[in-house]
């Protein structure tokens, strides 16, 4: 790992400011300083094998915020999501320079233990994954496997609390037995996303979660994004340029491994800073 | 060259703002005419055409509304379409405002010629050129172009002013002035509100191109 950055990197410290004073309607001072950084990702570059897939990125990922990236097939952004809870480890020949924090300390620190990266960040994939087994068990699994209940009732009451908060518990809590495979697509993402919440993360990361979804299962984990937000810090992927308008606080647009430009959802959309931005969000490019 | 499927509705709403502009200059013109040369004819074409003005504005409308919903600009086209939408409004008050002014031509040509000594053409050529060239501003996005032709509006405020005060000495001196005087006075009130509106035109054309908010605020 190359450390070498400093962690005073400015590039992006405007974007927490404005996004301070658009949250809280005043501008940050020593008072009332912008809120924390939830997670940092600095001078990061990420190679699969001798391609370097992602270039010196640098931001700050505000909690409580959804942060959207952006961006063209290949543009590294989905390898950039799943850097931030280490998923890219799985692959083979995969490197990392830079550094990633997770409330200020480096998730590839040699200490850090993975599996807790993973429930303080959990992700959502593109399709959604539930397991051959029922509805209950689905949500229960992690719950069950690190051990997070002491009893059958404090495990029924987070399974409860997880698919209420995943807004499906109305549809389900008639047949938590049966297989989450006999659930629409858009309930099945739902349960998974009952299923990464019922660890209680921090981060909840979403690989496009609502591209295999219809509109209506669409606007329900749109909805739900916007509800989650309250609680946790998200960071979502998506080729949706009107999803990203919709549903998101920050937006990040990259091109071919670098990020092109980090700004306000609502700057994004309507003023970007870079030529470049605007050229791909009007659909110049190419 | 690729061309973007948006491209052909900005283009369309591009144009019938420009045709829904000129209507507008032309009834300046014709009201102006109709002043100078107590021609009621032209005072009645002013009133009349006033109608496909209207019509062009709820086009417009529409067309916006139907690019906001089938096609969902972002950044320069989206701040596009939400200036046309802001601006028709703003050309169709101009034209109402012609239409007043051909009204009181109407009632000034029914009395005798009314030797106001003023310099009211100057008043209708400099409103006339700054609407001209807010739309010329408008159509290349010339956000300078839209600066000079705000400040052409202080021009127009003194002769409206200087003018004011003109009538009200010929309306003191001979009381048997004061009905044309009043009508006169209104012509001058319809031409400098034209010169506000144009002033707003001009302000979102600024905001189209830059992005930037100076409405209500020092340029």
């Amino acid at each position: 790992m190359d450390t070498s950055v400093s962690a005073s990197s400015p590039a992006l410290r405007p974007v927490s400011e404005v996004q301070h004073r658009r949250t809280s309607g005043r501008e940050p001072d020593a008072e009332h300083p912008a809120a924390p950084d939830k997670m940092r990702v600095e001078d990061l570059n990420f190679y699969y094998g001798k391609t370097r897939a992602l270039k010196h990125i640098t931001l700050s990922i505000p909690p409580n915020q959804v942060t959207a990236f952006i961006g063209p097939s290949g543009c590294g952004k989905s390898t950039l999501l799943r850097t931030l809870n280490r998923m890219n480890d799985v692959i083979p020949g995969t490197r990392v320079e830079g550094r990633v924090e997770l409330d200020g300390e480096d998730i590839y620190a040699p200490r850090t233990d993975v599996v807790s990266l993973r429930r303080r960040a959990g992700m959502v994939f593109q399709k959604s994954n539930p397991f051959p087994r029922s509805i209950f068990d689905n949500v229960a699994y992690g719950l069950r496997i690190n051990n997070l209940t002491n009893s059958k009732t404090e495990l029924a009451q987070r399974v409860e609390s997880s698919l209420r908060a995943a807004a499906i518990w109305d549809e389900v809590k008639d047949r938590l037995k049966e297989s989450a495979y006999g659930l629409s697509g858009g309930q099945q993402q739902r349960l998974c996303i009952a299923r990464a919440l019922a660890v209680e993360p921090e981060v909840v990361l979403m690989d496009e979660p609502c591209s295999a979804l219809d509109p209506i299962a669409t606007q329900k984990i749109e909805e739900l994004i916007v509800e989650l937000k309250a609680k946790y810090t998200i960071v979502i992927v998506t080729h949706n340029m009107q999803q990203a308008a919709r549903v998101s606080d920050l937006t990040a647009f990259f091109w071919l491994g670098e990020m092109i430009e980090f700004n306000t959802t609502e700057k994004m959309f309507t003023k970007p800073d870079k030529q470049m931005t605007e050229d791909y969000i009007t659909g110049r490019f190419g | 060259m690729h061309k973007r499927l948006i491209e052909r509705n900005l283009d369309q709403i591009r144009d019938k703002l420009l045709v829904m502009g000129g209507a507008a200059e032309k009834a300046i013109m014709l009201s102006m005419r109709a002043l100078e040369e107590r021609d009621s004819s032209l005072a009645e074409r002013v009133i009349r055409e006033d109608d496909a003005i209207d019509g062009m504005e709820l086009e417009l409308d529409q067309m916006c509304v139907d690019v906001l919903v089938l096609k969902q600009p972002a950044a320069s086209d989206l701040r596009f379409v939400v200036s046309v939408a802001r601006t028709a409004p703003m050309v169709e008050r101009i034209a109402d405002h012609t239409v007043n002014i051909a009204k009181h031509v109407l009632a000034l040509n029914n009395e005798p010629q009314f030797e106001a000594g003023l310099d009211l053409a100057r008043m209708f050529s400099t409103v006339q050129e700054m609407l001209i060239d807010g739309l010329d501003a408008f159509t290349s996005g010339d956000p300078e172009k839209a600066r000079v032709t705000i400040e052409r509006d202080d021009e127009v405020d003194s002769l409206y002013d200087a003018f004011y005060s003109e009538l009200i000495t010929t309306m003191g001196r001979d009381a048997s002035l004061v009905e044309r005087g009043v009508q006169w006075l209104f012509v001058i009130k319809h031409l400098e509100r034209i010169a506000d509106y144009v002033t707003n035109i001009c302000e979102q054309i600024v905001y189209m191109a830059r992005g930037q908010v100076i409405k209500h605020s020092v340029w």
